[in-house]
């Protein structure tokens, strides 16, 4: 075994300190979900991101959580957290109001592959929150709209409540260039859309598989289906992939707590593509 | 020709090494024993190594006994190893503070102590440089960690005689100490007398022997050492074929063989936190009572309990098995992929101080049956996976 070398050992910036971000604005989005902007307090500061990282969001003497950005990522320093208040840490930052302050590290972890699938087909399928980390990635590609070929959003919530960012989808759903479908598990009345599970809209979404790009955030159970049902269709295995979530907290591959067999979920993923993790998303209590 | 002498060292003569490092505003760390065990503590001098001391360990054992003559290094290793001085058990990391109507951060400053670790063992050499590659070998490093390794001077020592539960043979890292040291002694008992051979292993090492004194080691001498040292891996009772190891564990995460092997186990974490690689942590943030600071502390963390693995839902590893599973497959496995070497040392703490005596040693010994039972068509252990 051979000792790591000198130069390596004496970096000296400490990844554990976080920075100070205040709060812009607050948008209650469901009923238990809600989305903060953010900016650094220090004006000097530049926050630049890729789609589909994280930030370690700390709350003032309650704790630190791993939360996905979910805002534009062509908008420097202006940085979205969309979040469910699930736990003391979420919950506190629920309660944040504008000019606020929390702290920030990041941002970390792999990116949505946005840049490698020009000339495709991106299928962009969303079970819930999930389609907060995908927001970055729908935003890039909105905006980068001639590289691609046909852009489709399968997206799946519990009810007709829980739909994220209602109006911007109806937006997006408008253009003629970002096909929008939505399904949710329960109707209620006056709901007149698809009724079922995210997995049901992909037999039917108008994508050529051979050549799809897909981009796979929600619950892990439901990102199993979706890549199952995904190259059943023909989507290349090496063309999905999907965006894991384990308990975080470090955010830098040191304090072990992410990893999933031989990968950290927070410097390795989170995205991933499903060639790299099919062999562990179908195990148990991995 | 080797690039340094050895030297001769009367077992009291030590105490110039300890004095010289003391006198730079060192503290000596070394082996003592303290209830009923050899720990890794502050010392002051010889006399507080465990002098004719020895242990005698199995699975689930731990006895210290006396041994017939007064050797400084006559034992292997206890339940103490040295990452508690690299690696904190708990540390805190920053302060933050409320200052008028906002909150600032401040960095904790980063501890200035410096240690003398005395008596390192080949198999704690290779934990303290895997842990180099984990805190210091990545895109992010631990900078408190850093300087603490800056700051230690390792003074090794040869197993002459491994334990019990030792295993560093089938591991390769021991029993001779070959790199990652400053001094390298060799203690030897003997018609001739009890004497050490003391060999640098760095420049500062060569400095500090040369200037203290010491006479250089005759070739008699030297041959007398090495001869004491080199049959020292004649002697391993617990040896294991691991080559394979890295494959095998990761092709068998389903295998019903892990009820078994972790039918015993009480989640209690004491391998993890005996182990000397072992680098998970958790941080807590806490208050005060006015609410006006508060603090992240880090703390050795075990992937053994139920909260290691929870996110909102529940807990991941659930059952006893599957976290049995992720700590033997990280160990001798995944880890080879997350930073190219294997996590074991082959120390034998964690046999040593499993209350229910667990040993991966004789567990990778079950999955190689098992594997060579299925591929001679027998069908053992195995469901319908």
């Amino acid at each position: 075994m051979e000792p790591v070398e000198k130069e390596v050992l004496t970096a000296v910036q400490n990844p554990m300190l976080p920075l100070i971000f205040q709060v812009r604005s607050r948008k209650q989005e469901t009923n238990d979900t809600f989305t903060l902007e953010i900016e650094p307090l220090d004006s000097k500061s530049e926050f630049k991101f890729l789609p589909g990282q994280f930030n370690m969001v700390y709350v003032f003497g309650v704790g630190e959580v791993p939360i996905s950005i979910s805002g534009d990522p062509s908008k420097k320093n202006r940085i979205m957290h969309t979040t469910r208040m699930v736990g003391i840490v979420t919950k506190a930052m629920g309660k944040l109001k504008k000019g606020d302050l929390l702290g920030i590290r990041g941002p970390f972890g792999s990116s949505w592959p946005v840049d490698k699938c020009s000339g495709c087909d991106i299928v962009i399928v969303a079970g819930g929150i999930g389609l907060a980390p995908l927001r970055p990635a729908i935003y890039y590609i909105l905006s980068n709209r001639e590289r691609y070929n046909r852009v489709i959003l399968l997206y799946g919530a519990r009810t007709p409540d829980d739909i994220l960012y209602k109006n911007e989808i109806e937006k997006w759903r408008s253009r003629f260039d970002f096909e929008v479908y939505v399904t949710v598990d329960r109707g209620i009345s006056g709901w007149k859309g698809n009724v079922g599970v995210v997995t049901t809209l992909i037999p039917r979404a108008p994508f050529e598989p051979e050549n799809t790009v897909a981009l796979v955030c929600g619950p892990e159970i439901m990102m199993r289906f979706t890549a199952l049902e995904l190259i059943k269709r023909g989507v290349k295995e090496n063309n999905i992939f999907l965006s894991m979530e384990r308990n975080m907290k470090c955010g830098i591959g040191l304090c072990g707590h992410c990893q999933f067999g031989p990968v950290f979920i927070c410097k390795d993923g989170p995205v991933f593509s499903y060639n790299q993790v099919k062999d562990l998303i179908f195990k148990r209590e991995i | 020709m080797e690039k340094f002498k050895s030297y001769y060292l009367a077992p009291e003569e030590l105490n110039k090494i300890f004095d010289y490092f003391k006198t730079r505003g060192y503290k000596i760390a070394g082996p003592t024993v303290k209830d009923n065990a050899i720990v890794y503590d502050e010392i002051e001098s010889v006399n507080d190594l465990p002098l004719g001391w020895t242990d005698e360990q199995g699975p689930g054992s731990y006895r210290l006994k006396r041994r017939n003559d007064e050797a400084l290094f006559g034992y292997v290793v206890g339940p103490h190893s040295w990452k508690k001085f690299l690696f904190p058990p708990i540390l805190t990391l920053w302060e933050a503070k409320r200052e008028n109507g906002k909150f600032k951060i401040y960095e904790q400053n980063y501890s200035e102590e410096k240690f003398v670790f005395v008596g390192v063992r080949a198999c704690e050499i290779s934990a303290i440089l895997i842990q180099d590659k984990i805190f210091g070998g990545g895109q992010y490093v631990d900078p408190n960690y850093l300087r603490r390794r800056e700051n230690a001077f390792i003074i090794a020592v040869n197993c002459n005689e491994p334990g019990n539960n030792c295993f560093c043979l089938s591991t390769g890292t021991g029993p001779k100490v070959l790199t990652g040291y400053d001094i390298v002694l060799t203690e030897v008992i003997s018609e001739s007398g009890h004497y050490l051979i003391a060999k640098p292993g760095s420049d500062l090492g060569e400095e500090i022997l040369a200037s203290l004194g010491f006479r250089e080691a005759t070739t008699q001498e030297i041959d007398e050492a090495d001869k004491v040292s080199n049959e020292a891996v004649n002697k391993f009772r617990k040896e294991v074929d691991l080559s394979d190891v890295v494959e095998m564990l990761q092709s068998n995460y389903e295998n019903p063989l892990w009820e078994k092997v972790s039918e015993k186990c009480l989640t209690c974490a004491n391998c993890t936190m005996v182990c000397p690689t072992c680098f998970c942590h958790t941080v807590e943030d806490v208050t005060d009572l006015t609410g006006q600071s508060a603090k992240r502390v880090r703390k050795w963390d075990s992937c053994f309990t139920l909260e290691f693995s929870y996110i909102h839902g529940g807990s991941v590893r659930y059952s006893t098995a599957s976290r049995y599973r992720q700590w033997m497959t990280h160990k001798l496995s995944t880890w080879k992929n997350q930073f190219g070497m294997i996590g074991c040392v082959g120390c034998g703490r964690c046999i040593t101080w499993c209350p229910v005596g667990i040993d991966i040693v004789e567990n990778v010994k079950l999955f190689k049956e098992s594997e060579l039972k299925l591929k001679t068509g027998e069908s053992y252990g195995r469901g319908n996976t």
